[in-house]
């Protein structure tokens, strides 16, 4: 039997969009105030899993053509890369630094190492959280 | 000067771990990657190990947060000694399962879980920083379960079960006791921690707290609660067993080593006597269990759970001979098991069953393969020349020294109870009648020897060299029972 969830897809659509955005929040004001890569990369998680949920996991696959193992990986070598590059400059590893830029549209702007290692942190969080939804899912046949 | 290069113990592993995870399906990119990390996280431990000789222990401070405030690593002799140990060990058992297994094991991040367990083991054996412990155990203990589950039959699944479920309780008593030993101390750095403990005085919570710890590294250590040890030993392919068997007792051991030497030393007549206790009650299980069973898997399991008893009879009893005793067993006993596992493995690959009674007359058509297991019995059982008996006799003598002559009696029966058990497997199958004719017989890959060959060498070559060994080991004995100099190199200027 097929369910009528025409009003469940259509909230998803829209509400999606606000939990992306709300995660992105998350994950760039993490650096001074509550929040930060875990945190955010859990949220951008829960829109992926509202989308498995409301569609299917062939529709949103063919949508978004990401292997979510690979992605998770992927987090991991950037964090460490990031904590590895202060080794080449003489620094101990894990070193962070800042500045300060005046950037066009949002004036001056504090720009620091450590979000890159947040993104890795947020990659990964997303991507392994995504694979143990869809693992369960499948079960076994 | 920075000490950078401390870091690239762990992270190398998780690096070439990660960048295998992309080359999936092509198994050489596996193999190469794998086995060339191995070798110099080797090297490169070595070199570590000979410059802490001239240099004094050395450490990390990551990002620049000096201790107590930040996360560091510390390499002093111990834990190099172990690092050396488990990446030479971990690379010959790489190098076994590259020959042995088949193609399908390789492309099931079999070779990045090896590479991420190494990096939790490794960074267990050189942090200095109680949670980061904790974080580099659990780093471990991923790998292990996804190690041995790899293949997914019934039996492993079913012990898999087991096995996560009593590690996850352990772990929750593990940070229990770190949320504990925080809130009554209020910090977490290993040096930091063994001042702020001296300058209050062990009292009543303080040892109960340490009881704690204890408990928790008993589990891991496989200490007097290694009622899941042998089931779970025994189940995954010959490969995993040797790296578990080598490795994982081993972090629990080191982990008591260093927390029952650095942090809580002050009330030694509660917790030695304690551990003492239950490595003499492990040692008689353990020595009970290896002569019960037929099953030549766990008989090896429980060989792992009589070391592991006779190593902490050397912490119980605390002289400096014992402690350098209880290094050099550890690192025979990381290299003699996973010569023990891999021989086995080959043994039940040849026959296709695990009974003693279903096996007999091996050593006619494999006599290397024979002797091989020959020569390990002689080392597990501390027969000279061989690896184990420096250890035996350093832990027999620091007994002696201290009058703890019960712990001396039942370690020393224990080794009997090792011969025992091995001399029935040995006598079973490899003597005897030979079952299956010449033509008959399979062939043995000449290369599955390979690994066994140079760990064979390696425990002769440690029981003859022991005297080449001995400058590091004695220092690592120093740092262990002169707490001080740790905490002056942790807690003093960078140098």
């Amino acid at each position: 039997m097929k369910i009528n969830d025409v009003i469940l897809k259509t909230v998803a659509k829209a509400v999606v969009l606000v939990i992306i955005t709300f995660g992105i929040y998350l994950f760039f004001s993490g650096h001074n105030t509550p929040g930060g890569g875990f945190i955010g990369g859990l949220v951008l998680a829960s829109a992926f899993v509202l989308l498995f949920l409301s569609y299917d996991v062939e529709t949103v696959s063919e949508g978004v053509p990401i292997s979510f193992k690979k992605l998770s990986a992927f987090g991991v070598l950037l964090s460490l890369s990031s904590a590895l590059a202060p080794v080449f400059f003489g620094k101990p590893f894990l070193s962070q630094s800042f500045g300060y830029f005046d950037l066009p549209l949002f004036g001056k702007t504090e720009l620091a190492t450590v979000t890159v290692f947040e993104a890795g942190i947020a990659l990964t969080v997303v991507g392994v959280v995504v694979n143990i939804i869809l693992s369960i899912s499948e079960g076994t046949k | 000067m920075m000490n950078n290069i401390l870091v690239f113990l762990m992270v190398l592993p998780i690096l070439a771990g990660i960048i295998l995870i992309f080359f999936r399906t092509n198994r050489r990119v596996q193999i190469v990657g794998s086995l060339g990390t191995m070798a110099a996280v080797a090297i490169i431990s070595i070199y570590l190990l000979n410059k802490i000789q001239n240099t004094g222990i050395l450490r990390l401070d990551f990002g620049g947060w000096e201790p107590p405030f930040g996360i560091l690593f510390v390499a002093d002799s111990f834990s190099m000694l172990l690092v050396v140990t488990t990446s030479i060990v971990s690379l010959i058992c790489l190098l076994y399962a590259v020959i042995a297994a088949g193609k399908q094991m390789s492309t099931l991040y079999f070779h990045p879980s090896v590479l991420f367990l190494n990096a939790g083991v490794i960074g267990s054996f050189m942090t200095g920083d109680m949670f980061n412990l904790f974080v580099c155990f659990e780093v471990m203990l991923l790998s292990s379960y996804v190690l041995l589950t790899l293949g997914g039959s019934k039996r492993q699944v079913r012990e898999a079960i087991k096995y996560v479920s009593i590690n996850i309780v352990s772990s929750w008593f593990f940070l229990v006791a770190l949320a504990y030993l925080y809130g009554s101390v209020g910090t977490l750095n290993m040096a930091h921690l063994a001042e702020r403990v001296a300058e209050e005085g062990q009292g009543p919570l303080l040892t109960t707290v340490s009881i704690l710890f204890l408990l928790v590294f008993s589990l891991k250590a496989g200490l007097l609660l290694y009622f899941w040890l042998p089931g779970s030993y025994s189940t995954p392919p010959a490969v995993t067993s040797a790296l578990f068997g080598a490795l994982l007792t081993k972090v629990g051991i080191y982990a008591l080593f260093r927390v029952f030497s650095l942090i809580f030393p002050h009330q030694p007549e509660l917790t030695l006597s304690l551990i003492g206790f239950m490595a003499a009650i492990t040692l008689i299980g353990g020595s009970l269990g290896a002569v019960s069973t037929n099953d030549i898997r766990k008989i090896a399991a429980y060989n792992v759970v009589i070391a592991v008893g006779f190593i902490l009879v050397g912490l119980a009893v605390s002289t400096p001979s014992a402690i350098e005793g209880s290094i050099y067993y550890l690192i025979h006993d990381m290299v003699v098991k996973a010569l023990l596992f891999l021989i086995i493995g080959a043994m039940i690959s040849l026959t296709g069953t695990a009974q003693i009674g279903k096996m007999s007359g091996l050593m006619k058509n494999y006599p290397l393969l024979g002797w091989s297991f020959f020569i390990a019995m002689l080392s597990l059982a501390g027969v000279p020349p061989f690896s184990g008996f420096i250890g035996k006799v350093l832990i027999s003598e620091g007994a002696i020294e201290n009058g703890h002559l019960f712990l001396l009696a039942v370690s020393l029966l224990s080794s009997l109870f090792v011969l025992y058990s091995l001399l029935r497997i040995f006598k079973n199958c490899f003597w005897g009648e030979t079952i299956i004719s010449k033509d008959e017989q399979l062939p043995l890959h000449k290369g599955i020897l390979v690994p066994c060959v140079i760990l064979v060498l390696l425990t002769a070559g440690i029981g003859l060299g022991g005297e080449g060994l001995s400058v590091y080991v004695a220092d690592a004995a120093n740092t262990l029972l002169n707490p001080q100099i740790y905490i002056d190199a942790v807690l003093g200027e960078q140098q």
